[in-house]
């Protein structure tokens, strides 16, 4: 077979071997990961057309390879919010820096920073420092584009967020523009998700338009009821924001936003590759699930553990864990700021809106989340490590490239042991130094 | 010829794999004088391939100095295509070894002149020496590599048009659709595979019985093309009981029998690996009748 009539290139190739790799969704022993200039290769081709052997042999010595965490709601860490928009652009970058680098330490690989509801000064500021961004060993943890969760949010379930800032959107997608300036057209270059309440004045019917902007549409903190919800979803929501969280509480005559887990006569997906896989729980076993994905805070104290494993078992290709983590990330406990408020962090960590009992967020990482979420709902490693790799890729619709070990995919990888503890990071096929102790 | 007769396919397959390891490490390959090598595909090989790969993790057998040189491949079909022969080979092999790309070869069944292909072929093979041992299958037709019934015994590298009896049989690779099967593929030549210094051909299953049978104990026909390989000097066949159902109860006694000499009366202190015999041991009286079934 003629191959292409480029010379072959001669950057180098590496390959994994003695490893337990994460293949096909099972865990896979006699197989070997290659990769080269970043993504992970298919060697067969070069082997028979370019007789290339690999350069570069690592030794897993039997320790689980998977693909790299990715956290979709994550508001700043290292003493930085992402929200902050005081201080000049540079620092804001480097703060952005920071954070993206602090985060490869935890095993997250791409991340989507999450700004909480701001004045549109804010984000004309910040948004577009929080475009895309590729990542590497050094420079840190690929951005995937902001997360803007709110304003066009209920005063109801604000949680954290400042209620003065909230908007409707009466005049449509105009009112979206203005809210959060030029970026917002920039489609999912700039905002890969948006946060948002259905059941807030001209909301729902601006969905369709930012679905066809690319950006993943998420409904939280809201307290619409099941139909309203359903509705939302029907018109092109795709993700349930932090669920059981700034949501109504499951009543049995009316589920809520909880409730759409249970949905069974959801119009089919348009994109399928952007809606969970079809498993024995979704309405027709099998094509892909028309119910949206949800996120999960697993730090044990936003959501009750069995609440964790209720919704899990009620629809598990669908759950993404997410860290929602805060400024307070990464340092030991104390007062800090989100989004301008004042908030104490307890012993367990978690974040309390100073002198009330108001959550704000965690400080948890992604990689004790995957060891949390497996003691919570007792599923397997696989399922675990998928449900911060694979879903979130699914979410944004990129699992072609993110969040699998497949050739063509890019190589963020993670060396776990049998504990899910984090040994190896590698960012693009190159290897992040860990200073941090090994949990 | 011999004919070792084992119990089953891991029998057999670990039979052929101490058999390739025991002949690449007596003959000491170098960069100068590598140990060319014949090999198959289908799923016979499949376990002495998994024993291979051990050997070669285990350290105990390296691939740095050996050359290979498959048998065949389907006309048409990607490389990279799941059921070529490309992937059968990296995935059950190569992928495995410390073997050098360099040093494999394989029929391209995409090359813009196929009879140019299989020429440069048969060129290569000559240029490092020739093939020093010839692994091989046959199939329930009789047939080794894709010399289907009817071709020549001299013949060498070449397209061939498959049998349908072939296609029927590898139809089970390809969803069971027989219009996905190729019609056509390049095949080293009967004469090729006799070339070799050594040929080694694994039988095992039932079905393979009657093709067992008809190239040992019937004559060198075109038929069934397996039967040259009475006319070659280091013949050896490794099969299983299932494939022997259909031969004669005295050429059964006869293999099994001659096994039990050379470990007695010889010892394998006195027997090369390729069966040469230096001398005999001080005999001791055998009080055992000759038609005694043997182990």
């Amino acid at each position: 077979m003629l191959s292409t009539n480029k010379p072959a290139p001669k950057s180098k190739i590496t390959k994994i071997v003695n490893a337990r790799l994460l293949l096909d969704h099972k865990i896979v022993k006699d197989s070997y990961l290659w990769f080269q200039d970043g993504k992970i290769i298919h060697p067969q081709n070069l082997f028979f057309d370019q007789h290339r052997d690999a350069d570069e042999i690592i030794d897993a010595q039997g320790m689980m390879v998977v693909p790299g965490y990715m956290d979709i709601q994550i508001n700043g860490g290292y003493g930085i919010d992402f929200a902050d928009h005081e201080g000049s652009l540079d620092k804001i970058q480097k703060d952005v820096d920071t954070v993206a680098k602090g985060l490869l330490q935890y095993g997250c690989t791409a991340f989507c920073p999450t700004v909480v509801s701001s004045a549109p000064e804010v984000y004309n500021k910040v948004l577009p420092l929080l475009n895309k961004r590729k990542g590497d060993a050094k420079g840190g943890s690929e951005i995937l584009g902001a997360h803007i969760e709110g304003p066009f949010i209920s005063h109801e379930k604000k949680g954290a967020h400042n209620q003065e800032i909230f908007r409707t959107g009466k005049r449509g997608i105009d009112e979206f523009d203005e809210a959060y300036g030029p970026e917002l057209k920039k489609g999912s270059e700039a905002v890969s998700i948006i946060t948002l309440a259905p059941e807030i004045e001209g909301v729902t019917e601006v969905i369709p338009e930012l679905a066809n902007r690319g950006i993943c549409v998420s409904i939280g903190h809201s307290a619409a009821t099941i139909d309203v919800a359903e509705n939302a979803v029907a018109k092109g929501a795709t993700l349930i924001t932090h669920l059981f969280n700034a949501m109504l509480p499951f009543h049995h005559r009316d589920p809520g936003m909880i409730g759409v887990l249970g949905a069974v006569d959801l119009p089919a997906p348009v994109d399928p590759a952007r809606h969970p896989s079809a498993s024995n729980t979704s309405p027709d076993r099998t094509k892909p699930d028309p119910r949206p994905f949800y996120g999960l805070i697993v730090d044990g104290v936003h959501v009750h553990p069995n609440s964790v494993r209720i919704a899990y078992y009620a629809h598990p290709k669908g759950c993404v864990l997410v860290t929602d983590a805060l400024s307070a990330l990464g340092l030991p406990k104390g007062l800090y700021t989100l989004g301008g408020r004042e908030l104490e962090i307890d012993d367990n960590g978690a974040a309390y809106i100073k002198g009330t009992n108001t959550l704000a967020g965690s400080t948890i990482s992604i990689d004790q989340s995957v060891r949390n979420f497996r003691q919570f709902t007792k599923c397997t490693v696989v399922e675990a490590i998928e449900a911060a790799t694979l879903h979130p890729a699914q979410v944004l619709g990129i699992s072609d490239r993110k969040g699998t070990l497949n050739p063509g995919g890019d190589a963020d990888l993670l060396f776990l042991n049998d504990d899910l503890e984090i040994q190896r990071v590698f960012v693009y096929g190159e290897e992040v130094e860990l200073t941090k102790n090994k949990k | 010829m011999r004919l070792i007769i084992r119990e089953d396919y891991d029998e057999v397959s670990n039979y052929v794999a101490n058999y390739i390891k025991e002949r690449v490490n007596q003959f000491a390959p170098t960069a100068e004088r590598p140990f060319v090598l014949g090999l198959p595909t289908g799923s016979s090989p499949i376990g002495t391939y998994n024993k291979l790969v051990d050997f070669c993790k285990s350290g105990e057998l390296s691939f740095e100095h050996v050359i290979t040189f498959n048998m065949d491949e389907y006309v048409g079909l990607p490389k990279n295509h799941p059921q070529s022969y490309h992937t059968f080979m990296w995935s059950n092999l190569f992928a495995h070894l410390n073997i050098k790309p360099e040093n494999v070869h394989i029929l391209d069944g995409n090359a813009p002149d196929l009879d140019e292909e299989c020429k440069e072929f048969e060129a290569k093979i000559a240029r490092v020496g020739g093939i020093e041992l010839f692994l091989g299958g046959i199939g329930p037709d009789g047939h080794i590599a894709f010399n289907e019934p009817g071709s020549s015994l001299t013949s060498r590298t070449r397209v061939k048009t498959l049998a349908y009896e072939t296609i029927i049989a590898n139809a089970r690779f390809f969803d069971g659709d027989i219009g996905k099967v190729p019609k056509l593929a390049l095949t080293v030549g009967v004469a090729t595979v006799m070339d070799a210094r050594e040929v080694v051909v694994t039988i095992t299953g039932a079905h393979k019985a009657i093709a067992l049978a008809k190239c040992i104990e019937e004559g060198v026909n075109h038929m069934w093309t397996v039967s040259a390989i009475q006319m070659h000097p280091k013949g050896l066949i490794v099969c299983d009981e299932d494939s022997t159902l259909e031969l004669h109860v005295k050429t059964v006694k006869y293999f099994k029998s001659i096994e039990h000499v050379h470990q007695a009366l010889i010892g394998t202190e006195n027997l090369s690996l390729q069966g040469g015999v230096k001398q005999i041991r001080p005999t001791v009286f055998n009080q055992r009748p000759m038609n005694h079934p043997y182990e």
